[in-house]
């Protein structure tokens, strides 16, 4: 179910914003815009849809109008055109008092610099959503003591923002975001002005936290990583314009055109492309079904030494080498549980292959690859591996010898030229 | 060529004469009003014995600021009531308080309107700028015409006097207020007076503090000068020194100006410390 809706957005600073529009039609970028009528186009018609429960992350470089589109959702910039449905409601058409009811029910906004009132506690931060929406003050104490919690800050319920750490500060601007347990929180920035440490701790506190609430998450940054590790889905924006939406793995896999692949060249893949997308498939036997005869006719017709036993749901129970498989035959013994290797490494698919190097490197059979209830899906070794995490493209840095050997050549008259 | 003086002074005396000629009324309703706040803070002062006052001075400084600027408040006015100047000075501090009284009610309110509106800047600021630096003498000519001698007409030029710093620094300290503040406060759904009231002024009020302490002082500068019109209290005091040649008259009144001073801005200025850290 979609949650938000965005249909066709404009956004045009400028005095006269009616004139933009049939240029944008006929296709003219935003400085020309600009220099043709004066008007800075913020948003060049942006559609997005995010649904419940999902965390939907929106990069861009600064000037690409991320900051812009997500000012939009709760109307603290008007947008020009466009429709922005929050659970069916268009906020662009809402008059002031229900505007004012969405902002302190159904979102609430994290900011960069924390956005803190420096003159109030920890908790009456905490509080400010609820004291504006008029609820009794022993229910917003509690409720603020609850986000309080939730966010890790018990006990500093009376501290000022100013004697607390940035990252204890931005902790108090989620907590007053979870606060009035609000549908959608919009992040703008929210961990870019905190030290990498910091940072990346809060990024799995925020995964952690968005396990258990589930809330829709809309989050803004500049760090592809940081949007690769959050982002259910990504939009990546430029000039106003969103140029491509997908999954992390869609937009490294398929960028859209040369600004998204530009973008995602410097990428750690080992940390992105998961087990799950690049695993081989396994070749199997099913016990107790089959027995060593087929085990080694199996082996035999795909020439490997070594193969994969699971039982009658898919789940694994261990590898059969093809010496003991034909061991057992001999002795004409048809249980093959008995010999069954089990020192193998299991992981799940949403692992990062980058985790699994070292294991690789230390396993002698391939990694197994298991969901949630056991099933085999599939295999990944080292070399599979090795190879995702380089891209093609760096074979370039690679020149055969004699290509640099002409170069050399090439490059000698030259010098000799200058020396006479 | 020869350019003969454009005759602004007596342009601006026709113009002064013309409004004491037609705002009579309004200037008389102006003057009731100063004479009413006037009576009550000089009530205020003037009613309690002077040792319960000094009291309740030195106790405010004990709180409101260091100990040692209350023992300084203890002593210091311990001395204007030996020297006799009790009476002079609580009449110059009644001055300054209805003064400033006003002075904040007009200024605070002027000050968060052009902070909220350019155009109000615009225009505010050339007035403020007339206002501060025309010398203080010239607003007792037209004060005088208008309110006639004695205290008021001593209000309205300080009044005018101290105003601009109230009105500039609590639109500076509003616009000061950090912009993703003011989002946070409207992203939660602020209404535009909770936007003021609880988001805005509190996150000013060092800032509008600073320009109450401003305010106090020029204030009280302006009210000794006022005693020439006979505005009464210390400047009166002072006045008589220099007329009459009375050394130890204007220096004995002097002193308790200064120790008058010294008492309002160290309170003030703390206050306004103190309101940063609660």
């Amino acid at each position: 179910m979609n949650i938000i809706e965005v249909r066709g957005l404009y956004k045009v600073f400028g005095k006269e914003p009616a004139r933009v529009f049939p240029l944008l039609e006929q296709g003219l970028d935003k400085t020309s815009v600009l220099k043709k009528t004066g008007c800075a186009v913020g948003i060049n018609n942006a559609s997005f849809e995010i649904s419940k429960g999902e965390i939907f992350v929106l990069m861009g470089l600064s000037g690409s109008g991320k900051s812009t589109v997500i000012r939009c959702l709760n109307r603290l910039i008007n947008p020009t055109r466009g429709e922005i449905l929050i659970d069916g409601q268009d906020i662009a058409k809402m008059d002031k008092s229900a505007l004012l009811e969405v902002r302190r029910s159904k979102l609430s906004m994290v900011f960069q610099h924390f956005g803190l009132l420096p003159n109030r506690s920890v908790v009456r931060n905490v509080e400010y959503g609820l004291e504006v929406a008029g609820t009794n003050a022993e229910q917003r104490r509690e409720r603020a003591i609850n986000a309080l919690e939730l966010v890790g800050l018990k006990g500093y319920e009376q501290s000022l923002p100013n004697e607390l750490s940035g990252g204890m500060q931005q902790r108090v601007g989620l907590a007053r975001a979870l606060a009035s347990d609000p549908e959608v929180l919009l992040m703008d920035e929210a961990f870019s002005a905190l030290d990498p440490l910091i940072r990346t701790q809060m990024q799995d506190e925020l995964l952690e936290l968005q396990a258990r609430m589930h809330k829709t998450i809309v989050f803004i940054t500049h760090d592809l990583d940081e949007a690769l590790k959050l982002g259910d889905r990504i939009a990546i924006m430029k000039d106003g314009e969103i140029v491509q939406t997908g999954t992390p793995e869609e937009i490294l896999t398929a960028p859209a055109d040369d600004y998204v692949k530009r973008f995602v060249e410097n990428v750690d893949r080992s940390k992105v492309i998961t087990a799950g997308s690049v695993m081989r498939k396994a070749r199997t036997i099913q016990l107790p079904k089959d027995g060593p005869r087929v085990a080694i006719r199996a082996m035999e017709k795909q020439g490997i030494s070594s193969i994969f036993a699971i039982d009658s749901e898919r789940r694994l129970q261990g590898l059969m080498r093809i010496d003991d498989a034909i061991k057992l035959e001999r002795r004409g013994k048809s249980d093959l549980s008995s010999v069954l290797e089990t020192d193998l490494y299991v992981a799940s698919p949403e692992t990062p292959i980058g985790e699994l190097l070292v294991s690789a490197m230390n396993a002698r059979y391939p990694i197994t690859i298991q969901d949630d209830e056991g099933r085999l899906m599939g295999l990944l070794d080292r070399a599979i591996i090795i190879a995702e995490m380089y891209d093609e493209d760096e074979e370039a840095s690679v020149t055969p010898l004699d290509e640099v050997l002409a170069e050399a050549d090439d490059a000698a008259p030259e010098t000799k030229e200058e020396l006479i | 060529m020869n350019i003969p003086p454009l005759p602004v002074g007596s342009w601006f005396e026709t113009l002064i004469n013309w409004l004491t000629d037609h705002l009579e009324v309004f200037f008389d309703g102006i003057g009731t009003m100063v004479t009413a706040i006037l009576d009550a803070t000089e009530f205020i002062l003037m009613f309690p014995h002077p040792l319960v006052l000094i009291l309740i001075f030195t106790t405010l400084a004990w709180f409101a600021a260091k100990h040692g600027v209350a023992i300084f408040t203890l002593l210091g006015m311990l001395l204007i009531y030996n020297m006799g100047y009790w009476p002079a000075t609580m009449e110059t501090l009644s001055l300054v308080l209805a003064s400033v009284l006003i002075a904040l009610l007009l200024g605070v309110p002027l000050g968060i309107w052009s902070a909220k509106k350019p155009v109000v800047e615009k225009v505010m600021r050339p007035i403020l700028d007339f206002m501060q630096t025309l010398p203080a003498f010239v607003y007792l000519i037209p004060a005088v015409l208008f309110f006639k001698l004695g205290p008021v007409p001593g209000v309205i030029a300080t009044l005018i006097f101290s105003l601009p710093p109230a009105v500039r620094l609590t639109s500076l300290g509003i616009r000061q207020v950090p912009e993703e503040i003011r989002e946070a406060a409207i992203s939660f759904g602020s209404n535009p007076r909770q936007l003021l009231f609880k988001a805005e002024l509190p996150v000013a009020l060092p800032t509008i503090m600073a320009g109450v302490n401003q305010t106090i002082m020029l204030a009280l500068s302006m009210v000794v000068i006022s005693g020439m019109i006979g505005a009464g209290g210390l400047g009166n005091e002072v006045l008589k020194g220099i007329t009459q040649l009375k050394i130890d008259v204007g220096f004995e009144a002097g002193i308790s100006i200064v120790i008058l001073a010294i008492f309002l801005d160290r309170v003030t200025q703390r206050l306004g410390r103190k309101s940063n850290n609660n």
